[in-house]
């Protein structure tokens, strides 16, 4: 195929009407044609208007089903293919847990896929488990903090305690045998800036004992709410909340 | 009408998608429920668009906006922004359902293709999409009837250019350029830029 009809299949290609051979040829020509990439970009947001103008209103069970499944789905880490990270890092091994990893990346030379999912997967749950561990030295930090005040208060069958530290602007909150939401809900977090709901995040509907950093700093907050929410959280509550505490004094 | 009083201010802010999408990224659920209300109207409707069928759109759907969730991290503002990644994925995954049923059973077309315009007379409440369909009307009617009629059945149908030449009778390359002249043409009156 010439330069030019390969030119003349950017329409083609943005509205995803080439053949799966003809994309690929396609999309090596596009590699070093600035111009004909230009143009793509141009054709996939025009195509968007295309969608826009096609708009149709869900089901309100897609929502709760979708949010639902976020919760079980793991995201992939940002940053470059896997396994051009597992070929640099095998050379480098040093000490026990070098070693194991050396091992680990021989078996996955020899058994593919699998064995570089599951190296991907153990990455993965080290950056989990770091930021657990900075959520946790927050929440120390805030219950420890020499101004820290706090208040109680009945809530969902169980009790709950707001900590506040003026000096770090964070609160956080913790629950003691609240009942669980039913199933696709969730208690989210609010706080109440003069009669203004912000969000500060949701607990976690899994566990009836918890300590939460609420999200973001208190930035003046006259009080906080709990809500009962669909799975994934609200902008703005939805349903009277289960409870309104004020700040500790 | 009501809602011309909306003409030119919003009746609400367009949430930030692009720095909802970042949030996202971080594991923010709850940035993922908001960009979930932002898109998905315009999600289900590319997909059902092309797939037609309601069971098998929401399906789809589903599996778009969960893609936009695995993949958030690996998001690049400067490729595009946040709406069109997005819109792209979804007409990606409703053209390879529609093509791995057509390799399951290779239907007669034709006939069913040309009767049938794009869905537009859905009963819409939003006065966005309902602005924006207008728009998008007006400016298909700036096109040739050949640049309309393939471009319409390549992005709403989710055929191959291979497939419109088939459906017009036309030969490819002019199937090939009218897709490019429409483009352009839909892209000037729209006044996009990338």
């Amino acid at each position: 195929m010439t330069t030019t009809d390969l030119h003349a299949l950017t329409g083609a290609y943005a509205l995803h009407a080439l053949p799966d051979d003809e994309r690929a040829a396609f999309e090596r020509h596009l590699a070093g044609c600035s111009s004909c990439a230009r143009e793509v970009a141009e054709f996939t947001a025009t195509a968007a208007r295309l969608a826009l103008a096609a708009s149709v209103p869900p089901r309100p069970a897609l929502r709760e089903r979708v949010l639902h499944r976020i919760g079980t789905v793991r995201q992939l880490p940002p940053g470059a293919a896997p396994l051009h990270r597992v070929r640099r890092a095998a050379p480098r091994g040093r000490g026990a847990a070098r070693w194991a990893l050396a091992a680990c990346l021989a078996a996955a030379v020899g058994l593919g896929g699998t064995a570089v999912w599951q190296y991907e997967r153990a990455r993965d749950a080290r950056h989990d488990a770091a930021r657990a561990e900075r959520q946790a030295e927050e929440v120390a930090g805030v219950l420890a903090a020499p101004d820290a005040r706090s208040r109680s208060v009945r809530v969902a069958g169980g009790a709950g305690t707001l900590v506040v530290s003026a000096s770090r602007d964070r609160a956080v909150f913790m629950a003691s045998g609240m009942v669980r939401p039913p199933s696709g809900r969730v208690y989210q977090l609010w706080f109440d800036d003069g009669g203004t709901m912000r969000s500060a995040g949701l607990m976690d509907p899994g566990r009836t004992t918890q300590a939460v950093l609420m999200r973001g700093a208190v930035d003046g907050a006259s009080g906080v709410g709990i809500t009962v929410e669909p799975a994934g959280g609200s902008r703005q509550p939805t349903t009277t909340p289960v409870a309104l505490l004020g700040m500790p004094a | 009408m009501r809602e011309a009083v909306y003409i030119g201010t919003k009746p609400a802010p367009e949430p930030d998608l692009q720095r909802l999408l970042h949030e996202v990224a971080l594991g923010d659920q709850e940035a993922f429920a908001a960009v979930y209300d932002a898109v998905v109207r315009s999600v289900l409707g590319v997909v059902r668009a092309v797939l037609r069928d309601q069971a098998q759109s929401e399906e789809v759907a589903q599996e778009v906006l969960v893609e936009v969730w695995r993949t958030a991290p690996r998001y690049r503002p400067e490729r595009g922004t946040a709406l069109n990644w997005i819109l792209t994925l979804a007409h990606r995954r409703a053209v390879d359902r529609v093509r791995s049923a057509e390799a399951a059973a290779a239907r007669d077309h034709r006939a069913a293709l040309l009767d049938r315009t794009p869905e537009y007379d859905q009963v819409t409440e939003q006065v966005e999409t309902r602005l924006e369909q207008e728009q998008v009307r007006r400016c298909l009617r700036t096109l040739t009837d050949l640049q309309r009629q393939s471009v319409t059945l390549a992005y709403y149908r989710g055929l191959t250019y291979r497939q419109v030449a088939e459906a017009l009778a036309l030969p490819l390359g002019t199937v090939k350029t009218r897709l490019r002249d429409g483009l352009i043409r839909l892209r000037d009156c729209l006044g996009v830029t990338a």
